[in-house]
């Protein structure tokens, strides 16, 4: 008698399906690609300055963009689809079926890392290109900046599928979900210089992991002398090592026990 | 043996009791339609059979399991059912093939997917993405993923609902020849003519409550039921009630002494049994 296929399986299975579903859709191909991209050229071309010796606001940029490409496109476009999949009944029908909860995520998280593979590649080439970012160069760089990929994938792609919970509606998603990752994006230093902002916007931010992956690539694109620039005069690799756990925790907590596969 | 057992089935949603009280014992190999207007308590009963909805009392037992288990088990479980649910709308990016394709790689012994794609009649569509398709192609599409995984069991709900007759015909045959197989198959539909030509038993549910089960044939009294006759005497249609229709039809012949006006001779329709036992429990 043949076994029903593996988890693990499914989810390999389901990534490639989730990645031909999405390469189809033109529109959002481009948008969620290319978005940090446009941004970059928007921000690379008004603040020409630098920020401190050797520092263009450019290279602080891309640091922020890179954390806010994994909000986007693991929490917000999960965030913001997996209701619509659920309003048409495509989940439903999934549920119907053996293929476990798990192997479902599992496809999500690997459309979230492989879009993200490619706009970092975009980023990082288009910021060479155009506007004289560095990429770094020592190996423990890259080490850092590996794992915060690693886990702020994660973290988002399980915050995404926790949150999809909350809107009642396709419909409805984007108007719920929008609002709060441009917040968060202002708040964390994506934008402007985290330490120009209000302390009350430092501190609210600091309870989300926007603010954390922000400051994690800041130590992977900036140099070390602007450690002592930050608001803690250092880079707090191992604090921003914890809070994103402890999100990709509640995530992955709140996804297995609550998640909804049916409108009502 | 019974695929489905279901004894003392209850399910309320705040004050409102969707649900009070179903018996159902369903065969193997068996057909079985269930039949109610909206907001009966049918969907409700068979989205408990299937996993999707939790009971408040009673007890459900389909392919021998408790639907509501979860785990591996129950995963077990889905790999031996198949379920068809009323028409899912996604966006269709993928073709009909790739999507059947999918799916077929969830159960431990899928059918062959072309065998599949030509059983629904998709075979020209195979390659065509699912936006492209109508309506009825759509749903098509929803049986083949309902039966890919060769299910023991298959839960059909409004199947032929946007078909036209055409089309409605050929699904019929498509699950006639499932039933040849030995697959069980529950449906629940709001046409009539559609429970009298696929289902072996009926189960008309009303208020939460089962009103009857029986072959189309015997639902309400129809077998035994009276024919009506009817003519037209002067400016008057008349109508007579009777067990012998040949009888009164040969009495009015020789009291006309020849052609009877406007004779007819009816027994009633499933329809209008059903809508007597829907409509009488309503007042």
């Amino acid at each position: 008698m043949n076994k029903i296929p593996s988890a693990l399986n499914l989810g390999l299975r389901r990534g490639r399906l989730e990645i031909i579903q999405f390469s189809r859709q033109r529109e959002s191909v481009v948008f969620t690609l290319l978005f940090p991209v446009i941004l970059l050229a928007i921000f690379g071309s008004v603040f020409k300055n630098t920020i401190a010796p050797g520092v263009t606001f450019s290279q602080y940029f891309v640091a922020g963009m890179i954390a806010s490409g994994l909000v986007n496109t693991g929490f917000q476009a999960l965030a913001i689809n997996i209701p619509m999949e659920r309003d048409v009944g495509g989940l439903k029908r999934l549920r119907g079926t053996p293929m476990p909860a798990s192997s479902y995520f599992i496809g999500k998280a690997i459309l979230v890392a492989v879009s993200m593979i490619i706009q970092i590649i975009l980023l990082f080439g288009f910021g060479l290109i155009f506007f004289g970012v560095h990429v770094p160069t020592q190996p423990s760089k890259w080490f850092t900046f590996t794992w915060l990929v690693l886990l702020g994938s994660a973290c988002a792609t399980s915050l995404g599928i926790a949150f999809s919970i909350i809107p009642k509606s396709g419909r409805g998603a984007s108007a719920v979900v929008s609002p709060i990752v441009i917040v968060l994006q202002f708040f964390s230093g994506v934008f402007f210089i985290f330490t120009q902002l209000p302390k009350w916007m430092q501190q609210f931010a600091a309870i989300f992991p926007l603010k954390w992956l922000t400051q994690g690539m800041r130590s992977v694109f900036l140099p070390d002398s602007f450690a002592s620039q930050e608001v803690a005069k250092s880079w707090e690799n191992g604090r921003t090592f914890i809070i994103l756990m402890l999100w990709l925790v509640i995530g992955v907590f709140f996804s297995v026990r609550k998640f909804k596969w049916d409108r009502d | 043996m019974n695929v489905i057992e279901v004894k003392g089935l209850k399910k309320n949603y705040g004050q409102v009791h969707a649900v009070r009280g179903v018996d159902l014992a369903i065969a193997q190999g068996e057909i079985f339609a269930l039949l109610g207007p909206n907001g009966a308590g049918k969907t409700t009963t068979v989205e408990i059979l299937e996993g999707f909805r939790n009971r408040d009392a009673g007890e459900v037992s389909v392919l021998g399991f408790d639907p509501q288990a979860r785990g591996r088990a129950a995963r077990e479980w889905r790999n031996r059912i198949g379920i068809v649910l009323q028409s899912v709308a996604d966006a269709g990016d993928l073709s009909v093939v790739e999507t059947i394709k999918h799916f077929s790689g969830y159960y431990s012994h899928p059918r062959n997917v072309d065998e599949v794609i030509a059983s629904v009649g998709l075979e020209e569509k195979a390659d065509a993405l699912i936006r492209t398709l109508s309506g009825g192609q759509r749903r098509r599409l929803d049986v083949a993923l309902g039966i890919i995984g060769s299910p023991e069991l298959l839960f059909l709900d409004e199947p032929t609902t946007g078909f036209d007759p055409e089309a409605r015909r050929a699904f019929w045959a498509l699950i006639q020849n499932l039933r040849g197989t030995g697959t069980t198959i529950v449906l629940t539909t709001h046409y009539l003519d559609e429970a009298e030509a696929l289902a072996d038993r009926v189960a008309v549910i009303n208020n939460g409550e089962i009103v009857e089960i029986s072959t189309p044939a015997d639902l309400g009294g129809r077998a035994t039921s009276q024919a009506i006759v009817s003519w037209r005497q002067g400016d008057l249609i008349k109508t007579e009630s009777t067990d012998n229709p040949t009888e009164v039809v040969a009495r009015l012949h020789s009291q006309f002494g020849g052609e009877i006006p406007e004779l007819t001779v009816t027994r009633p329709s499933l329809e209008d049994i059903y809508l007597t036992m829907i409509g009488g429990i309503h007042e």
